[in-house]
């Protein structure tokens, strides 16, 4: 069964971003929003956090230029090529939030290099390029579970752990359309 | 107070130290050895910010063991990683790997670590058959 013939993706996220809005502190959705000067407000910012935010930041821009390699392949086909751009467009939200919020705090955003190293000579197919994402976004939540306990700013952890949860289902649908199981555990590490 | 003739109680002291003992055997009995096949699994979870054979997020692991930490040519250190002088191999690895930022304060690496000392020991076992693998000799 392919998942492209169910809104259910769209629908979870949906649910999801209305969820977490409806029960994240108001520092969290004013991250979240894009309010930064309220996020701002809410307190003195750590330095470590800061560097977590950029390391993150660094992460997702990453991932931007992969999804780009990936929906230049020409090995993408619709409606996978859609959902590449759609996986991609979410790390574009995230990084725009993550540079804005580290700016906020007083930090300096990292940019995105001038050019990324990726595997291209071993992407041959349009299951090697899934598979390549897969990795990525596993690498991601992973990244983002290990980051959420690190903050000073509790609100930063709800709301670096809204981004670990767009990118677990990421992941779980990549594997799903790589004919794997989507969801391969009770639980992400 | 219930007085225990001397004679019993070092039996039940002796008794004790054996249970101690068997107890102390099944752990270690019960450890495997690490498992770079595990390790691999391990790894994934590295993946958002490091490959073998190129740098990325974070830089490359081929090569890793001997080497001077902060050290790969054309990746950009943190500072706190840049003075760490710290040369990796696999006890210096356990150690950074159980809590980066705790290890190397101010590191880039923003990660609260792998708590688990096998899961630890299968990562380093995997980055070390790794670092032999044809993936990295080609990268050398």
């Amino acid at each position: 069964m392919s998942f492209f013939k169910t809104p259910t993706l769209a629908l979870a996220r949906r649910y999801f971003l209305g969820r977490s809005s409806l029960v994240l502190s108001a520092p969290a959705v004013a991250l979240l929003a894009g309010n930064h000067a309220l996020a701002a407000a809410a307190g003195a910012a750590d330095p470590k956090d800061v560097q977590i935010l950029n390391t993150a930041l660094g992460a997702e821009l990453e991932a931007i230029a992969a999804y780009q390699l990936g929906a230049e392949s020409k090995l993408l086909q619709k409606p996978v090529l859609d959902l590449a751009l759609t996986f991609q467009g979410h790390h574009k939200e995230h990084a725009d939030l993550l540079a804005k919020t580290v700016e906020k705090l007083g930090g300096k955003a990292v940019a995105a290099k001038p050019s990324y190293d990726f595997p291209t000579s071993s992407l041959k197919t349009q299951a090697d390029v899934l598979r390549f994402a897969a990795k990525l976004e596993q690498g991601a939540v992973s990244a983002y579970l290990g980051a959420v306990p690190l903050f000073a700013n509790r609100d930063l952890s709800k709301a670096a752990a809204s981004i670990l949860g767009d990118e677990a289902m990421h992941w779980a649908v990549l594997r799903n359309a790589l004919g794997e199981a989507p969801v391969p555990s009770a639980f992400v590490a | 107070m219930t007085r225990v003739p001397r004679r019993a109680a070092a039996w039940h002291a002796a008794g004790g130290a054996l249970l101690i003992l068997a107890a102390a055997v099944g752990v270690f009995a019960a450890a495997p050895p690490p498992s770079a096949a595990r390790g691999e699994a391990i790894y994934a979870r590295c993946a958002a910010c490091h490959a073998l054979a190129y740098n990325r997020v974070g830089p490359k692991h081929c090569g890793l063991f001997g080497r001077v930490s902060g050290s790969v040519p054309g990746f950009d250190y943190s500072s706190a990683m840049k003075n760490a002088h710290i040369v990796w191999n696999a006890q210096t690895l356990d150690r950074f790997l159980a809590s980066p930022l705790k290890t190397v304060p101010g590191t880039a690496m923003t990660y609260d670590g792998v708590l688990d000392p096998g899961e630890r020991a299968d990562l380093i076992a995997y980055l070390q058959q790794a670092g032999r693998s044809p993936e990295c000799n080609a990268a050398r």
